[in-house]
């Protein structure tokens, strides 16, 4: 009878929530009263985490590598705009949903291409309908309005009360409300069984196979909801921005969501955030030195964090940060992504 | 029927153009089984140092393109010395983020040292214009392209088929661990053909800054082209590539001309389409390594 | 008697190989069966067909009198056919309750929930404390499955595949590369299998496949050399020919 209380301990035991957690989701809240000058950037890591959450999600549970990320947030981008733009859905949040929603049909049928093949297909396949998508949209340049964007979108009120204002303090509150939902929606899927299917696939999709996992449609799903997730994050920036150009397709886009995620780590939900946070920093902190040529510092990060090793990084570098993680994620995070591929 | 003929002569030497720029990416593939997504920076290098020696320097052009198959080769051998071979052995992931992180650095060094603006490298007054063949159009500089890609394409073919170092060569991108236990030394091998590719990018990069422009952002625009030749073409063979290059360059051209309002997703589509068929490529083998 | 698992006329070629060769194997319900053979002779081959990783080019495989020869791996798992791996294949980052709990919820069909949260089903909670109970993993539950010793990685092999209630369970090699000390568990884990469960062992070890099975098939080549109760396989000219000879070799 002990043996079967401490199974449901233990097996309830990674769920629960940590002090540190709540710690973090405190001051999160926290910098959004005290900064009221930082908003726009404020925004700005909320929708790279929410991105780079959405990433975390295929890479850090599942195991896929993608470097078309950007085809969801794109998409979510284009579909909240021309939404708001022709008046088809005007309340923001029913358009998010919305947006979100097209993102996940896109995810889905693009899912049955990725699941397929190795690591190095499935970057090549991805990349290709990311930029497909890009060329898409300058094709069809009368719907989007090709390299000028869309112009002229004026969003309404949330809920039909809370007006977008110019300093972005609506615009934030909205923006961490929905990270704060899509958070906890994300945090029981990979509590769940089905995300620990997830997590097995990604050690394993043999052996996951062999005690019976679906493998495939697992794959299909976490990819649906990730490309849901890519697509709210999208929306979010039209929304807050009134924009939408083709930008939001480009592969650099992918790539800097690869670094925050490799800077955050994976698999533990959190690393997104805090990647997303320091990323930005960074960012800002290097284009106050060289504003033209912060590519240069961005590439040199991920070149030595490669080179030096990200597991590597993570112990030394981050040794702070990873305490953290360890409180957050409660065991020791898994913080190097899946080296699944046979090289 | 004479524009068709041109067009098919544009589209062949932009084919072969991208042959000579890509065949080092699948090398480097098919051997190390790496992901080098920097290989069109080396292209870029070697547009640039072109460019630097014609119209800074007053080099005649066709001194300066030598120099920057060797300027190129010797910052590939540099960079394959330091960094590379030590991530030969990781995850597919790694080698992505590593060389995305070159060409984002290449990209920002070149936009601070050159400028961002297009490069055009003077050309000799012989490379330009058109030669009228059988009623067909024909540019000199695409002529010369030809030729020169053509001769390359050839002596490639003779040194890997008839040459010690390529039977070497062969026998390590068919079965590596069993190359090394015949005693080749499959990374000195290695280390030569990536200098090697490097070089022919660089190449391809100063012959091409004429019909593909030259600016820091090079790299990042025609990463996807590459990728498509060395993904449709396989690593196997050279032959591969090169057929994958050629129908690329074709098809981009006539696509461009033809069906304009079509634009590049057709490429992307295709490329997709076939990787999906056939993972190793059109033209690669059909089991997996 | 009825039977449990059985091949009709098998076919595998690689290239112009033949692996497979025209195998027709019956294993009975609650038979200890096992499928012996020199390196070399196709056994893991059969195995890869029997669970659905290759599909065999002719011939049919039946679960149970029912035909299984175009189903996805986790079928035949669903359907009752569950195995063990030559070598361990686990989830390195999962612990072994994690492991097992998965292995439970998906024979519950429970494993694409993706509200709840693990751990609140009182029925699955008993049935994960009960198997780690009998595979002595209880004290190393809350560990990563990386850092276990050896042993206990390959209990928890073959703990996952009774995890999924099998009806017949293929044992690759349970006992391959486990040191003398703890030999003894894998051996009683195995002994201990349920009576209900059919168990066809494909297997090197000699002293194993003797003190275990009830009925033995020699695998040569790819196809059936012959079939029979222990004593008489022992007794073979051809087996001791083509197998024993060459182990006694050795």
């Amino acid at each position: 009878m002990t043996a079967l209380s401490d199974v449901s301990t233990h097996a309830m035991a990674s769920a629960r929530w940590r002090i540190s957690e709540v710690a973090f989701w405190v001051l999160a809240l926290a910098c959004a009263f005290l900064f009221p000058s930082r908003y726009l950037i404020m925004t700005d890591i909320v929708r790279l985490g929410l991105f780079a959450l959405s990433l975390d999600l295929i890479l850090g549970y599942a195991g896929i590598v993608s470097l078309g990320h950007a085809a969801f947030f794109g998409v979510g981008a284009y579909s909240a705009g021309l939404l708001a733009l022709h008046g088809i859905i005007t309340e923001p949040v029913i358009a998010l949903v919305a947006a979100g929603l097209v993102a996940a049909v896109l995810g889905f049928l693009t899912s049955f291409l990725v699941i397929r093949g190795v690591d190095l297909t499935r970057l090549m396949v991805t990349l290709g309908i990311a930029l497909l998508l890009e060329a898409l949209a300058e094709r069809f340049s009368d719907i989007t309005g090709g390299t000028d964007g869309l112009q002229g979108i004026e969003m309404q009120p949330i809920l039909g009360l809370f007006a977008f204002d110019m300093y972005g303090k609506t615009g934030l509150f909205y923006s961490l409300i929905v990270l704060f939902i899509l958070f906890l929606l994300a945090r029981r899927v990979v509590h769940s069984p089905f995300g620990l299917s997830l997590r097995a696939i990604r050690n394993n999709p043999l052996r996951a196979a062999a005690i019976g996992v679906p493998v495939n449609r697992r794959l299909i799903a976490i990819y649906t909801l990730a490309a849901f997730y890519a697509g709210i994050a999208g929306a979010l920036f039209t929304q807050t921005t009134a924009l939408a150009s083709l930008d939001v397709f480009s592969f650099e886009r992918s790539a800097d969501l690869m670094l925050v995620l490799v800077i955050g780590g994976t698999g533990y939900l959190y690393g997104g955030l805090i990647g997303a946070v320091v990323f930005k920093m960074l960012q800002e902190f290097f284009q106050s030195i060289t504003p033209q040529y912060w590519l240069f510092w961005i590439g040199l990060v991920l070149v030595v964090i490669v080179m030096v090793g990200r597991a590597r990084i993570h112990r030394w570098v981050l040794f702070v940060p990873n305490l953290i993680i360890r409180q957050f994620a409660g065991r020791k995070a898994v913080v190097a992504a899946p080296e699944s591929d046979v090289s | 029927m004479a524009s068709i003929l041109t067009n098919l002569f544009d589209g062949v030497a932009y084919g072969m153009l991208l042959f000579v720029l890509a065949c080092g990416l699948a090398v480097t593939l098919g051997l190390m089984n790496f992901v080098n997504l920097a290989h069109g920076a080396f292209a870029m290098a070697g547009g640039y140092i072109c460019a630097v020696l014609v119209n800074n320097s007053g080099w005649p052009f066709f001194l300066a393109l030598p120099l920057a198959f060797v300027g190129s080769a010797a910052i590939g051998i540099a960079l394959e010395r330091t960094l590379y071979r030590h991530l030969y052995a990781r995850s597919h992931l790694d080698q992505v983020l590593f060389s995305i992180g070159l060409v984002f650095m290449s990209v920002a060094a070149v936009d601070y040292i050159m400028g961002s603006s297009r490069v055009f490298i003077k050309l000799p007054a012989e490379l330009e214009g058109q030669i009228d063949l059988f009623g067909v159009g024909i540019g000199r500089y695409r002529l010369m392209i030809v030729v020169i890609c053509g001769l390359l394409t050839l002596a490639l073919q003779l040194i890997l088929a008839k040459t010690r170092f390529g039977s070497r060569l062969r026998a390590a991108v068919d079965d590596p661990r069993a190359a090394i236990g015949l005693g080749i030394n499959v990374p000195q091998v290695f280390a030569f053909t990536f200098a090697f590719g490097c070089g022919l990018a660089g190449l391809g990069g100063a012959l091409s800054a004429e019909i593909l422009g030259l600016d820091p952002y090079f790299p990042l625009k025609f990463m996807i082209y590459f990728l498509i030749v060395v993904t449709v073409g396989g690593s196997s063979s050279i032959t591969g590539p090169f057929l994958a290059s050629l129908l690329l360059g074709i098809a981009d051209v006539a696509g461009k001309y033809y069906v304009p309002k079509v634009g590049p997703f057709v490429i992307y589509t295709v490329m997709i389409v076939i990787l999906l068929w056939r993972p190793n490529g059109l033209f690669g083998r059909t089991a997996a390594r | 008697m009825t039977i449990a698992l059985e091949t009709r006329n098998l076919e595998k070629s690689f290239g112009g190989l033949r692996v497979t060769r025209d195998l027709s194997l019956k294993v009975m319900q609650g038979a200890r069966h096992a499928l012996i053979g020199p390196n070399g002779a196709g056994k893991t081959t059969v195995i890869n067909q029997l669970t659905g990783v290759l599909t065999p080019n002719s011939g049919q495989i039946l679960l149970e009198g029912r035909d299984i020869t175009g189903l996805s791996v986790h079928r035949r798992v669903l359907r009752g056919l569950s195995r063990t791996f030559q070598i361990n294949q686990l989830y390195a980052d999962l612990t072994p309750l994690e492991t097992i709990g998965l292995a439970v919820s998906e024979r519950m069909g429970r494993g694409g929930d993706w509200w709840r949260r693990m751990g609140t089903r009182a029925d699955v909670n008993a049935e994960i404390a009960e198997i780690l109970a009998r595979f002595h993993l209880l004290d190393v539950m809350t560990e990563l499955t990386s850092t276990l010793p050896y042993g206990k990685q390959r209990l928890l092999e073959i703990a996952v595949a009774i995890a999924a209630k099998p009806r017949v369970l293929l044992l690759d090699e349970p006992a391959a590369g486990v040191p003398e000390s703890e030999r003894h568990d894998i051996l009683a884990a195995v002994a201990a299998l349920p009576r209900d469960v059919t168990v066809l062992l494909i297997e090197h070890d000699m002293d194993l496949v003797f003190s275990f099975a009830d009925r033995i098939s020699v695998l040569v080549n790819g196809g059936l050399l012959t079939e029979g109760a222990p004593d008489e396989v022992a007794r073979d000219q051809q087996v001791r020919a083509v197998y024993l000879g060459e182990a006694a070799d050795v």
